[in-house]
């Protein structure tokens, strides 16, 4: 069953669905990259729950005018309308008032999340039984979905996907560099609004799919995913893009086939499983790696100033520098220095002479600027370079130990 | 000439444990690249200290990490001897100014009299002693008249006075100022180093960042030079002088600037 | 309006909402100038799974596992997003986020995976909760409130909403003056010996208490309403913290009022016959208040002009 999903054999809707699913999710994936590149992760969950009354209002206007009110394309039309108000709001209070964007974002998915509650209960009083497809806006559902709705889905997506990378250079340069982009003359105010479009159509068209609560995780959690994968814009772009749309496509396949899986949760977990696993074990930005190196680089970090220390007959104040020259066979339990520990404590002091004296020299800048206090000198300069730096040593009359 | 930092450090005159404020091992760092490398620092009690270094040599990392308010990869700093977390009441800081929330809904007055917070403890009541005492501290830094107003209202010379007043609200024995004269206006410049040697010739011991390097023999005692490392530490006369300025500041230091300093 | 409808219908779900929106405007305050406004969002949306995941353990729908469950809900996606942004040095809209999301996802799976048909659980009673349903029946008139036998079928939501209210308003005024010099300036709070750290998480905590005990009556959305529009709205009336705490707690007041009597009756003068969610509208009446402070608040803008020094 769960085979037949993942290969798309269930049925002309539960495909529909996954594929309209997986394109949303690439799609988000991409478009979340901008936001969360531009540190606005959040206005997106401003402007999900701002569709709620859009939603409501579409299917009071729509029945008024004598129609069903369940009109997949009226009510979606309703929600990017209300969205864009909410948008809008989130601007003007975090630009026109002294209101931080935080608390704009805050206030406009939640006042108007509770308009639209107020709606919804307008709404089951007008007419029992027909708001019934309004509440799955919430939570999204895709069980029973009508083929047409399905197919305005799997478009709308597709839609939203060409737009999405139609659009990517010039928002892979607003959110990598903004100035520099003012700079080539490209217009970052509507660049911006270019990608609040994005957001706002994978919003309105994940809706249904996700619903309204979690569809900000389709636009959030990929792309911090993709950020411990690499440090180039146009790589976490891509990953993002693909992680959306894996996270989509198992998640509709699963909850297609079996019954008490919801779509929307569904996907949310199974992009939230890729993160988890990504946030412990990428190499590079993942925490054991990340870890592991600051770990390393503090034992020699405390190594290198317990020779030095050594180098000057100083006392070691710190149990741990003691603890690594011991361990290393530099030092005895009352920290005096063994043979070998004075053969190194002179050669890291020999090396810390050797690099203060190029730190000090205009000419040696560029080799300079690599000084972390560890990285042997050997490696930056030529073995010529360190003898011209030693006969300096020996006629400023250093001690050289 | 002897080569100071690495191959020669000796022994300050200053012991550890009578210094205001003595660092040992200090090595600071974000990411993988050190800030700060186990840097050894031994200020003189009842002086005005500099700290000075080229942009990004580490001069307001060093104070914060001795503060305890980054946490060091390495070493360790003493207050008066003992650790600083057992001496805060004999220290007074003052931040960056672009450290703080300057939006934040507060009056003049009442950010001077957090420096008596520590004396109030959680529920203590503030009493008109305490107001007395809050604008005695503003007038010292000639900012009596703007008591009510409302912070993000000041300029930023007004702005770092009142950081000043409160220092002196706290009544330490130790002042730590980060960059006191960055963005200000000469006025509150002159009123500010007035204070602090007012500080100073009542025993008290000043420590500043500082990056003018013009003013330097003018406004301090003692000079400490760091470029990630101590370069060098001392009096004025001793330190500040274009040897040591060229190994703290390197290419970064043109010719025509040291003319203006007057060294050579 | 008489006692003897008021009391019983209305006195205890207008007085609920008065407890729980100022229980929330309080710590909502500082949440807010600490550009944490946010942590409300994160905290309420995580309640569902805390109450489904007690309700699993337990088996049955009582108050205090569910309580216990939302609290320790609420504690692990604030630790939760504390390790994310510290593991993952992401910025903290996106590590929120992904944890409050994710939890949330978890909630809705595990209310479908189980048996909850036979019992009243379920996903919408929980963000948009139930006000109306506190009715005092033993109650018939002013009367009742000295009536021990009447006061001991007070609906149970009132007297917990009112010692939630006084915890939280007893930490805000013990720990006053640490949150005020931490909030503004943390590397000095830090130098006279604060725990800025730990005062920071307690502050969240305490919000997270007030948010759990308001969602069974509120449900969790008006619970973000009420953390972040009253103080938002208060900050644009005054340049002072004593004051901006007070317009809040007014103004908390207000929209629970006006929101639940518009709920009520203004259907009614409209010619509807039936009334309209009152925790929505107590939300939308708070937006309402922001929008006008917005609009004429007297501070609604950043630094006024500098003097010249």
């Amino acid at each position: 069953m769960i085979w037949d999903a993942l290969t798309l054999q269930l049925g002309y809707n539960a495909t529909l669905v996954t594929l309209g699913a997986t394109l949303l999710g690439m799609a988000a994936g991409v478009g979340g990259t901008f936001l969360f590149l531009r540190k606005r992760a959040l206005v997106s969950d401003a402007i999900s729950h701002a569709t709620l009354p859009g939603v409501a209002l579409a299917f009071m206007v729509m029945v008024a005018l004598g129609g069903d009110g369940r009109n997949l394309i009226g009510l979606l039309l309703g929600a990017a309308l209300s969205a864009a108000a909410g948008l809008l709001l989130v601007s003007w209070l975090s630009n026109r008032t002294r209101l931080a964007e935080d608390a704009a974002i805050g206030s406009v998915l939640s006042v108007f999340f509770g308009l639209g509650i107020v709606l919804l209960t307008v709404i089951q009083t007008m007419s029992a039984g027909r708001q019934a497809g309004l509440e799955d806006f919430l939570l999204g559902s895709t069980a029973g979905m009508l083929r047409n709705d399905a197919l305005i889905i799997a478009v709308a997506a597709a839609l939203t996907l060409a737009l999405v990378l139609l659009l990517r250079r010039p928002l892979t340069l607003a959110s990598f560099d903004p100035e520099y982009g003012t700079a080539i003359g490209q217009n970052v105010p509507r660049t911006d609004l270019a990608m609040m479009g994005l957001v706002l159509a994978v919003t309105v068209v994940g809706l249904k799919i996700v619903g309204l609560i979690l569809i900000v995780a389709l636009l959030i959690i990929p792309p911090v995913t993709a950020r411990f994968w690499s440090e180039r814009t146009d790589h976490v772009v891509l990953i993002s893009g693909a992680l959306g749309g894996i996270a989509a496509y198992v998640g509709a396949a699963l909850s297609a086939a079996q019954p008490n899986l919801p779509t929307g949760p569904i996907i949310v977990l199974v992009g939230f499983a890729l993160f988890a696993l990504s946030l412990l074990l990428a190499p590079g930005r993942g925490a054991l790696s990340a870890l592991l190196r600051h770990r390393r680089y503090q034992r020699r970090v405390h190594l290198r100033q317990g020779l030095l220390a050594l180098a000057h007959g100083q006392p070691i104040y710190e149990q741990l520098t003691l603890r690594l020259l011991r361990a290393e066979g530099y030092a005895l339990p009352d920290g005096v220095a063994t043979k070998a520990g004075r053969g190194r404590a002179a050669k890291a002091l020999r090396d810390e002479t050797r690099w203060q004296l190029i730190r000090r020299d205009p000419a040696y800048e560029a080799a300079a600027q690599q000084y972390d206090g560890l990285t042997p000198i050997e490696t930056v300069l030529t073995a010529d370079q360190i003898r011209e730096i030693d006969s300096r040593i020996d006629m400023r009359g250093g001690v050289m130990a | 000439m002897t080569l100071e930092l690495a191959s020669n450090r000796e022994t300050a005159p200053t012991s550890r444990a009578d210094s205001p404020l003595a660092v040992r091992g200090m090595t600071v760092s974000y990411g993988q690249k050190p800030a700060v490398f186990s840097v050894d620092m031994t200020v003189e009690p009842g002086n005005m200290t500099a700290i000075i270094g080229p942009n990004g040599a580490g001069k307001s990392t060093l104070l914060k990490a001795a503060l305890g308010i980054l946490t060091p990869l390495a070493g360790t700093a003493t207050v008066y001897g003992k650790p600083v977390s057992e001496q805060r009441h004999r220290i007074a800081y003052v931040p960056q100014r672009a450290s703080v929330d300057w939006d934040f809904p507060t009056r003049v007055i009442d950010v001077v009299l957090m420096g008596l917070y520590p004396q109030l403890g959680l529920l203590g009541r503030i009493r008109p002693v305490h107001r007395a005492r809050a604008t005695d501290c503003l007038a010292r830094v000639g900012m009596e008249d703007f008591a009510t107003r409302q912070i993000g209202q000041l300029s930023g010379g007004q702005q770092q006075r009142v950081f000043l007043a409160r220092a002196l609200a706290q009544d330490a024995d130790l002042y730590l100022l980060d960059e006191p004269f960055a963005g200000v206006d000469a006025a509150t410049e002159k009123a500010i180093i007035a204070v602090l040697k007012s500080l100073r010739d009542a025993g008290k011991t000043v420590v500043a960042v500082h990056h003018d390097l013009s003013t330097v023999a003018e406004y301090f005692d003692n000079v400490f030079l760091i470029n990630t490392h101590r370069v060098a530490e001392g009096s004025v006369e001793e330190v500040f002088q274009a040897n040591h300025l060229q190994d703290a500041y390197g290419g970064r230091l043109a010719g025509a600037q040291m003319d203006a300093l007057q060294l050579s | 309006m008489n006692g003897s409808e008021f009391v019983p219908l209305s006195l205890v779900p207008m007085l609920t909402g008065i407890f729980v929106a100022v229980a929330c405007a309080l710590p909502g305050n500082f949440l807010v100038l600490r550009r944490q406004a946010l942590i409300g969002d994160a905290i309420s949306h995580v309640v569902l799974p805390g109450i489904v995941v007690a309700f699993l353990l337990t088996g049955v729908v009582s108050t205090w596992p569910m309580l216990l469950g939302a609290a320790g809900a609420a504690l692990v996606a604030v630790l939760a997003i504390e390790g994310v942004l510290r593991l993952g040095k992401i910025e903290s809209g996106a590590a929120m986020g992904v944890v409050f999301t994710a939890m949330f996802a978890g909630g809705v799976l595990l209310l479908e995976q189980s048996d909850t048909s036979n019992v009243h659980l379920d996903v919408e009673h929980a963000l948009y909760g139930n006000l109306e349903s506190l009715i005092w029946l033993d109650a018939t008139g002013w009367g009742s409130l000295f009536d021990p036998e009447a006061l001991a079928t007070l609906p149970v939501e009132l007297p917990r909403m009112a010692v939630t209210l006084l915890f939280v308003a007893l930490f805000t005024a013990i720990f006053w003056r640490p949150l005020k010099i931490s909030t503004f300036d943390e590397g000095f709070a830090r130098t006279i010996g604060m725990k800025t750290g730990p005062l920071g998480l307690g502050l969240v905590i305490v919000a997270a208490i007030a948010a759990v005990a308001a969602f069974d009556a509120v449900g969790s959305i008006i619970v973000i309403a009420m953390f972040i529009c009253p103080p938002a709205a208060a900050r644009m009336m005054t340049n002072r913290l004593e004051y901006q705490i007070a317009w809040s707690v007014l103004f908390a007041t207000l929209a629970a009022v006006l929101g639940y009597v518009l709920a009520g009756y203004g259907p009614l003068w409209i010619g509807m016959r039936d009334s309209v969610s009152a925790a929505g509208m107590i939300a939308t009446v708070s937006g309402v208040i922001l929008g006008f402070s917005a609009l004429m608040g007297p501070h609604r803008q950043r630094g006024a002009a500098a003097p010249a020094a």
